[in-house]
């Protein structure tokens, strides 16, 4: 399908002896004389590097319900990495792709996750959408010293030594959004809508601390919904009785579309009505259409349209890629930052070693990314700009705002607890 | 009338192949396969524990149930409660709101340790809930409906209605469950650290062990008086509640067997992956535990272990090789199974390796022993209509 999976596929354990056992013969002929980057100075705790690759996992849901929302995750990891390898890759040595399905099962995911740390040594693994399947693989990772790059935005509350976190932790996304529609909008009373799990709950807590606490408004409702739910009949005749003057929503996968129908049927359109939600990307989009998103507004850190060089150049080789009608949503781009940051960690660290290349990760500054410039935290998330854009007909966004400055990723933030 | 060569020749043939099994799993996989690949193997035959349940409540009791993932995944929800109990002790939460409590709860705003998790701070109330727990849930169902005489399909929608109602119920309970997240980050028993490698293979060993140990007892209940009427009760229902059997405690008693046999497998799960969620309790899984005891082949508990091992290699080994296909070469596995084999391995086995098998065994015994006819054969009659089934369904050996 994709010229990195080849590779994946015909991947063997042997193989990968030999030519480790190869790649250390020249030493042993040449003591005392020891280039610049041998693969035993570089990867002292056996990982999969050789003198020419280096391996690294992948492990996102292409089959099941997720299939959906993370093969866009994929398609940009492996772009990434197609690019980097272009570049000459990391170290001097190409990085060669092994492909896992976490098929949308939390289970599966740990036992993939397992397998390519136990017995493939990763050097590092891209991979995980839903906070259920980070929390699955996580004790693994710690157990097993391997290293995360975890692409989607999500509940904060978690900082771990083995994961690097590329999308927004729930401050960034909901503080900057709620003041917009403050000042800009001038909404003072709020309706939280969301998904029944872990992250729709964690961002309402941190959204109404905000609004009464901070904005001093109002909350007139809070409304969870089980996964999947399509019936939000109910929901309507509460958001007209209340008369919000916000709607805040984190409704996710396909209840999205069932969710901007109804509304659109009850006369609740963007022209009437203030919305602004935190889980609607460029992916959700085409499936909502844009005809029954028009006029309401998405808090993210990155929108396709965004207007910058970097961004120009990443759409063009993703469309390139995949086709002219391929979407990137906000999760796609984190997942394209996770392969380069990782670039960026593993030559400031020269060392493949997880423990180096976390410590190395602190800091790291990134100026090519298509949201523009970010930059590592020391609690491994990112510092990015958020943003806020209107949906239009043609299911695509216009930014109408910009965080002025890189907001701080503050996973455990002091007030919202 | 040839009854008891049948039952003695059978007895040992299954005694043989639980032999098989039992050197299979404790001595040549773990020789054959490194720690990883042991430990997999291992969580695979937790699901042998639901496979045989399914083999007494749906081979033996003719009652299908489509939701043994619910016994399942309250066996493993009892296990993960205690292990989260002991890895959020007040140390390790000291970030928290509230330190001392499971992470999740702390992120929904609860402050204290709701009353029902209590029990989970003891390791002997919890090994007690684990099988008593699923063992009551499935005596209140089975109760209700087996006593009113609902059965068949009837009982199986039911099955998959609990599935369903027990999976909305945790997902949306989530300060009290964890939600769609499950119970995560478990790390010890009773201090002991279930992640390193030496505790994998322990309890591998106790999987297998505990496994046999299953085998032989629903073994033991088939050979029994018990199993004859549990086979004479799915074929001619009616004719043994006419001869004064009460048969809808048949029914619960297998059910309850079942379910406490799926719960032992979900706490074994529970230790050695290193967490519960809600996705092994709903519709999806405990079908899928269905096809595991049909491709073993539903008659036979020995078969049902491998129709288990056979189903969950296949996924991995699909999965990892062709992650882009592997779903359509898992329903090639099924659907060849079920079309060339509607009996499963174990009729594949009985087809043409038993008559072989038998063949050399007469041959070397050469004549057969001649039987007498019992005496008192009148009164036998209804003995004599479970033979007959016996003959038709499980001609011989491993289908037992």
């Amino acid at each position: 399908m994709k010229p990195t999976d080849n590779t994946a596929d015909t991947y063997s354990p042997q193989r990968r002896q030999i030519l480790q056992v190869m790649g250390a013969l020249p030493l042993l002929a040449m003591p005392g004389l020891s280039f610049a980057q041998a693969t035993a100075q570089v990867n002292t705790t056996k990982l999969a590097v050789t003198d020419k690759e280096v391996t690294v996992g992948q492990l996102h849901s292409s089959t099941g319900t997720m299939a959906i929302s993370e093969t866009g995750s994929i398609q940009a990891e492996q772009l990434a990495i197609e690019q980097i390898n272009a570049l000459g890759g990391v170290l001097g040595r190409k990085i060669r792709l092994i492909k896992e399905d976490g098929a949308s099962d939390w289970p599966t995911f740990a036992e993939k996750a397992r397998k390519l740390l136990i017995n493939d040594h990763c050097a590092a693994i891209f991979g995980c959408w839903t906070s259920a399947s980070r929390k699955a693989v996580l004790p693994i990772f710690e157990k097993e010293n391997g290293l995360l790059y975890y692409p989607t935005f999500y509940e904060g509350l978690e900082q771990s030594k083995n994961v690097i976190y590329t999308g927004q932790e729930a401050t960034q996304q909901i503080l900057y959004g709620l003041d917009w529609a403050q000042k800009e909008k001038n909404a003072k009373s709020f309706f939280l809508i969301g998904s029944d799990y872990i992250w729709p709950r964690t961002s309402m807590k941190i959204a109404r601390k905000h609004i009464e606490n901070f904005q001093k408004g109002k909350v007139v409702g809070e409304e969870y919904y089980p996964l999947g739910s399509t019936n939000f009949g109910s929901l309507v005749n509460k958001i007209k009785l209340q008369k919000p003057d916000c709607l805040f929503v984190a409704v996710v996968g396909g209840s999205n579309v069932a969710f901007y129908k109804a509304l659109k049927a009850a006369g609740i359109t963007g022209v009437k009505q203030l919305l602004l939600t935190i889980s609607v990307t460029e992916d959700e989009l085409t499936g909502v259409g844009g005809e029954n998103f028009n006029g309401f507004y998405a808090s993210m850190k990155y929108f396709q349209s965004l207007e910058n060089e970097n961004n120009k150049k990443f759409v063009a080789a993703f469309k390139a890629k995949y086709g002219p009608k391929a979407v990137i949503g906000d999760v796609t781009q984190a997942s394209y930052l996770g392969p380069w940051l990782w670039k960026a960690a593993v030559e400031k660290a020269r060392s493949f070693d997880v423990d180096k290349v976390v410590a190395a990760s602190a800091n790291i500054e990134l100026t090519s990314a298509p949201e523009g410039y970010v930059k590592v935290d020391p609690n491994h998330h990112l510092w990015s700009k958020s943003r806020i854009a209107v949906g239009l007909p043609d299911a695509s966004f216009k930014v109408v705002s910009e965080s002025p400055n890189l907001i701080k990723p503050d996973p455990f933030p002091k007030g919202y607890q | 009338m040839n009854l008891n060569i049948f039952q003695s020749w059978n007895t040992r043939y299954q005694l043989i192949s639980l032999a098989v099994l039992g050197v299979i799993l404790m001595v040549a996989l773990p020789l054959c396969l490194d720690i990883f690949r042991l430990n997999m193997v291992g969580k695979y035959l937790t699901y042998a524990f639901v496979a045989i349940g399914l083999v007494m409540v749906w081979g033996y009791g003719g009652v299908l149930s489509l939701g043994q993932g619910v016994f399942f995944g309250l066996g493993g929800y009892a296990m993960a409660m205690y292990l989260k109990l002991e890895a959020s002790d007040p140390e390790s939460t000291a970030i928290q709101s509230t330190p001392g409590i499971p992470d999740f709860m702390d992120w929904n705003q609860l402050t204290e340790l709701p009353t029902f998790w209590l029990p989970f701070n003891s390791l002997p109330l919890t090994l007690i809930a684990v099988i008593v727990v699923p063992t009551l849930l499935a005596w209140m169902i089975s109760f209700a409906m087996f006593k009113r005489r609902v059965g068949g399909v009837y009982f199986a929608i039911i099955t998959q209605a609990v599935a369903l109602i027990l999976t909305v119920l945790i997902i949306g309970q989530q300060g009290y469950t964890g939600g769609v997240n499950g119970i995560t980050d478990l790390k010890t028993l009773h201090g002991w650290d279930t992640r390193t490698d030496s505790a994998k293979l322990i309890l591998y060993y106790l999987c297998v062990v505990l496994l046999l140990a299953s085998i032989l007892l629903c073994r033991w209940i088939q050979t029994s008086k018990l199993g004859t009427l549990l086979l004479a009760m799915r074929d001619k229902e009616e004719r043994i509640r006419f001869s004064g059997y009460d048969v809808s405690s048949f029914k619960i008693f297998t059910f309850c067997l079942a379910a406490a046999l799926s719960g032992i497998g979900g706490a074994m799960f529970t230790l050695q992956v290193g967490f519960m969620s809600p996705s092994f309790i709903g519709i999806v899984p405990s079908i899928e535990m269905v096809i595991y005891a049909a491709v073993g082949g539903r008659l036979s508990l020995v078969g049902a272990v491998y129709g288990t091992l056979l189903v969950n290699s296949g996924k991995t080994l699909f999965s990892e090789t062709f992650p882009d296909i592997w779903l359509f070469l898992m329903a090639a596995l099924f659907i060849g199974v079920t079309m060339a084999f509607p009996m499963g391995l174990a009729g594949l086995w009985d087809k043409y390796v038993t008559p072989c098998w038998k063949r050399w065994l007469q041959a070397r015994r050469a004549p057969a022993p001649q039987v007498k006819a019992a005496p008192g054969a009148q009164a036998e009659v209804s003995r004599k209509v479970n033979v007959s089934s016996i003959h038709e369904e499980i001609p011989a050996g491993l289908g037992a």
